[in-house]
């Protein structure tokens, strides 16, 4: 069980790299706008 | 020849808005209509690109239509240095612009301004924002001009607007920014801390190893503390503002919770036994700032939408130099530059009339619905719209120095002055601030007395944490931002909830100020008498409608249902600041002559002069001739709105005293009040903008003050009221003003929000009732010193999902009502003008 000593830390590591994602992509503005990308995507084929 | 009937055909509607196109309009065997030529101009450039497939996903997305509304201005001051400057931004060798946009209502005009790339050649890319209202743009300077995309937007219906504060706008893109890194960390520190609650909580039935123990205490703490000093910060530093200024605030009682949670769990960490608070602590934090996020957002919403409808006041205006008239920013004008003003613009500064004859339409300044006639000489206020044909004027005062500017001046100092709102949380945020140290000093003092010290800490340590309000801080924001959403759904839109408890009348005390023009009546000439032949109806409607006029439009819709005159041919010359002169042929009958319009102008041509003219002074007269003889008397004027009466009496028996404030003669407001059951002493008329404010100034030092109106006229006397509620159609100036804004106006919506402000607060309460059930067991259980800690693991997260269920689960808002307007839609107060109307107009009949 001692590996719990290696594998918490690691498993904490991975989830402040999620995080740090998802602070990136908010700094780099793509939450901003939640409405209309999903007007966008029902109108991506009329061409 | 014979003529069908319209009726029996069905109605011919426009290609590009599907509204049905005007009879004289119609033509025959063509593939496509149009009710308009910003119509007809619009659908030419979507065909001419190949975009026609537009017109299939906007069918699909079931949306009223509407014509397209194009202003057809030529945009050059988009170019001008000035506004380069202010406006754009180089990005490679590319330059950007943020422009607002009017009309944008659904998928089909996102993909339709995104696709301006392939309808403009130099447009790099066209981004929408759907819920600001606002396009951004890269094009390359090279190959064209903002105005020449500002045009091409014009002319697909959608007018742009400079963004007036784009900087004020970009700092709150950033707060909002990084408020999302905040949620990001309070989320993941929260689910990760709960985790390891969950192996401690289990370990706490089972045997755990030590060392496995501390690995997880230490490693809660370590994620514990980054939440509190990270993402809680917020907190502390508001607490820390509410102790400065000596106000209430909910975040002063959630910040000793988390402080004394902070502190005595790290004690415990390091000592290595006791409770360590941090899960119940990261959750709280976690879900506080989700009810600040959705709070926050939901005024943003409303902030953007007021900006919107404030871009479009004129920024522009036409100057006249050398015989050319140029468009400028309107900052650019000064004293004694000539200026042109369409039919359909406002004017843009105060000035002198020194050639051309129209009418102005004031009601922005003094609230007369009534278009007043103007000719050379006469002074034009800014703000005001020209209404029927070009004007020339010369500029006397500009800016802030204008009637409307000083007007704007005033409604900014009324706002500052006006007291702050004691937010209901904070009210009660200060009862609970003592009531928790008071028993957490009790808790102190007897577990002193029963046991030793480091025991009665830890006890009223667990007090504070388990009691903290979390349900205020929740609960309290979700109930209103639900109601502020659902609101928007039916129209409304409300600045902040705080409003919203001052519309219940819980005293039944309080008073309510009605707007005559534009509130309770439709603010629009209709006709109200018609004294004549029945056979004239059709052939006024038929020459009325190559007219503009605001009388003409009202003649038209009054009697369009009339059968179609059976006409080969219809005569009409317009007599500006006059009326019509009509010749009109009918089927094997003698041509009729027919003047309408003012008494003077039908006098004139009359054989004999009119006898007893007694026309109601509340109304507008217009008479017809027919062959030089008096046939038809009209009374024009502004009809009360269908549910204006019921909404008064409901209005008055939750107990508000409803008055009338308006600038309209007394003796036409006295009768209105009549006509809605108003005793004469709650009808004021006569009222300057500065009265009104005076009067809702008065009324509220002695009670809840609600005012409801439109027009820049009543927007210092609703920045002064408890509650300002602005209404549709009105001036884009009063949202500044005011709390609410009723998209559509019409008082039944003001009685919904009444209920829905009274369902909203009981929600509130019901939530408090909850949570104060859960706290005092949690309560009791701390201070008898059993606050074991799986209590306290079940009770907190038990008690905010209950709490928030309540929130979500009742309605607060009545679903019944139809959503008229989509909520995001701006509204725009005036149409752009259809350039149909020509001084001279033979129109060949069907036949």
């Amino acid at each position: 069980m001692s590996v719990l000593f290696i594998v918490l830390p690691l498993a904490l590591i991975i989830a402040g790299v999620g995080v740090w994602a998802c602070m990136a992509s908010a700094r780099r503005g793509q939450f901003d706008d939640l409405d209309t990308p999903p007007l966008r995507i029902l109108t991506d084929d009329a061409e | 020849m014979t003529p069908a009937s319209p009726r029996h055909t069905p109605p011919v509607t426009c290609t590009h808005c599907a509204l049905p196109v005007p009879a004289g309009l119609v033509q025959h065997g063509a593939d496509t209509q149009f009710c308009c030529n910003a119509c007809a101009t619009a659908y030419a450039l979507i065909h001419s690109c190949g975009l026609d497939a537009y017109y299939r996903l906007r069918d699909s997305a079931n949306i009223s239509p509407s014509p397209a509304k194009t202003t057809g201005k030529k945009f050059t001051d988009f170019d001008d240095p000035t506004f380069t400057k202010l406006y754009t931004k180089p990005l490679a060798q590319y330059r950007t612009a943020r422009l607002m946009l009017e009309n944008l209502h659904c998928a089909a005009c996102v993909w339709l301004i995104e696709k301006l790339p392939t309808i403009l050649p130099g447009v790099i890319e066209s981004r929408i924002d759907f819920r600001r209202g606002t396009v951004d743009l890269t094009w390359d300077p090279t190959a064209t001009h903002l105005s020449r995309i500002a045009q091409a937007l014009d002319s697909l219906g959608y007018p742009p607007h400079p963004s007036k504060d784009g900087q004020a706008q970009s700092l709150r893109t950033a707060e909002d920014r990084r408020f999302m890194q905040r949620l990001a960390i309070a989320g993941a520190c929260a689910g990760n801390v709960m985790l390891l609650a969950f192996g401690l909580y289990a370990g706490a039935f089972d045997t755990m190893q030590h060392a496995f123990e501390q690995l997880f205490r230490w490693l809660s703490l370590i994620i514990g503390l980054i939440s509190l000093l990270g993402p809680g910060m917020l907190f502390f530093r508001n607490a820390w503002a509410a102790i400065r200024t000596r106000t209430p605030h909910l975040d002063l009682p959630i910040s000793i919770a988390l402080f004394t949670g902070g502190v005595f769990g790290t004690i415990n960490v390091v000592r290595g036994q006791g409770e360590i608070y941090f899960d119940a602590l990261t959750v709280l934090v976690f879900l506080l700032l989700v009810g600040r996020f959705i709070q926050q957002r939901q005024q943003r919403w409303a902030v953007d939408a007021i900006e919107l409808l404030f871009s479009l006041t004129p920024t522009s205006a036409r100057r006249i130099k050398a015989g050319q008239s140029t468009e400028v920013p309107i900052a650019s004008l000064i004293r004694g530059d000539l200026v042109e003003v369409l039919a359909g613009d406002s004017i843009p500064a105060d000035g002198v009339v020194i050639a051309g004859s129209s009418h102005i339409d004031q009601s922005l300044l003094s609230g007369e619905s009534r278009p007043v006639p103007i000719h050379q000489g006469d002074p034009v206020p800014a703000g005001a719209v020209n209404t029927s044909a070009t004007l020339t004027v010369r500029v006397e005062t500009t800016g802030e120095n204008t009637r409307v500017g000083r007007l704007m001046k005033a409604i900014a100092d009324a706002a500052s002055r006006k007291p702050p709102l004691v937010r209901f949380a904070d009210r009660i945020s200060g009862i609970f601030v003592w009531a928790m140290l008071g028993l957490s000093a009790f808790t102190f003092v007897l577990w002193t007395i029963l046991s030793d010290i480091p025991t009665a800490l830890s006890h009223a340590s667990a007090l504070l944490i388990v009691t903290c309000p979390c349900a205020l801080g929740l609960a309290t924001p979700l109930v209103f931002t639900i109601a502020i959403g659902r609101a928007a759904r039916h129209g409304v839109l409300i600045k902040g909830g705080d409003a919203l408890q001052d519309l219940v009348n819980k005293d039944r005390k309080g008073r309510l100020f009605l707007d005559k023009t534009g509130t309770i009546t439709h603010a629009r000439m209709s006709v109200v008498s018609y004294h004549g032949p029945d056979y004239l109806k059709p052939l006024i409607a038929a020459a009325e409608r190559h007219s503009n006029h605001p009388i003409a439009k009202a003649l038209v819709a009054a009697f369009a249902d009339s059968p179609e005159p059976d006409l080969e041919r219809l005569v009409v010359h317009q007599v500006t600041g006059g009326g019509l002169e009509v010749t009109a042929f009918e089927i094997n009958r003698e041509p009729l002559h027919l003047r309408i319009g003012s008494p003077a102008f039908v006098g004139e041509g009359l054989h004999q002069p009119l006898q007893g003219a007694d026309f109601d002074a509340s109304l507008t007269p217009v008479l017809v001739s027919v062959n030089g003889e008096h046939a038809a008397t009209i009374g024009l004027g502004d009809a009360i709105r269908a549910d204006s009466a019921d909404s008064i009496r409901t209005l008055r028996s939750q107990g508000w005293d409803v008055q009338i404030l308006s600038g309209d003669d007394p003796a036409v407001v006295r009768s209105v009040g009549r006509t809605l059951g108003l005793p004469d002493h709650a009808c004021h008329g006569g009222l300057a903008p500065e009265d009104k404010l005076a009067i809702v100034r008065a009324s509220t030092l002695e009670t809840t003050t609600i005012m409801v109106g439109d027009g820049v006229n009543d927007a210092a006397a609703l920045s002064a009221t408890t509650v300002g509620i602005a209404v549709a159609g009105g001036a884009e100036a009063s949202l500044a003003a005011a709390d609410m804004y009723l998209q559509r106006p019409s008082l039944s919506l003001l009685v919904d929000l009444t209920h829905a402000a009274r369902r909203t607060i009981r929600t509130i309460h019901w939530c408090l009732c909850t949570s104060v059930f859960y706290n005092a067991i949690a309560g009791a259980c701390a201070i008898a010193g059993v606050i074991h800690p799986i209590i306290a693991a079940f009770i907190m997260p038990v008690s905010s999902l209950t709490v928030l269920t309540i929130a979500y689960r009742r309605s607060t808002f009545p679903i019944r009502l139809p959503a008229a307007t989509p909520a995001h839609a701006p509204v725009s107060t005036r149409r752009a003008p259809c350039d149909l109307a020509s001084n001279h107009a033979t129109v060949p009949l069907p036949a």
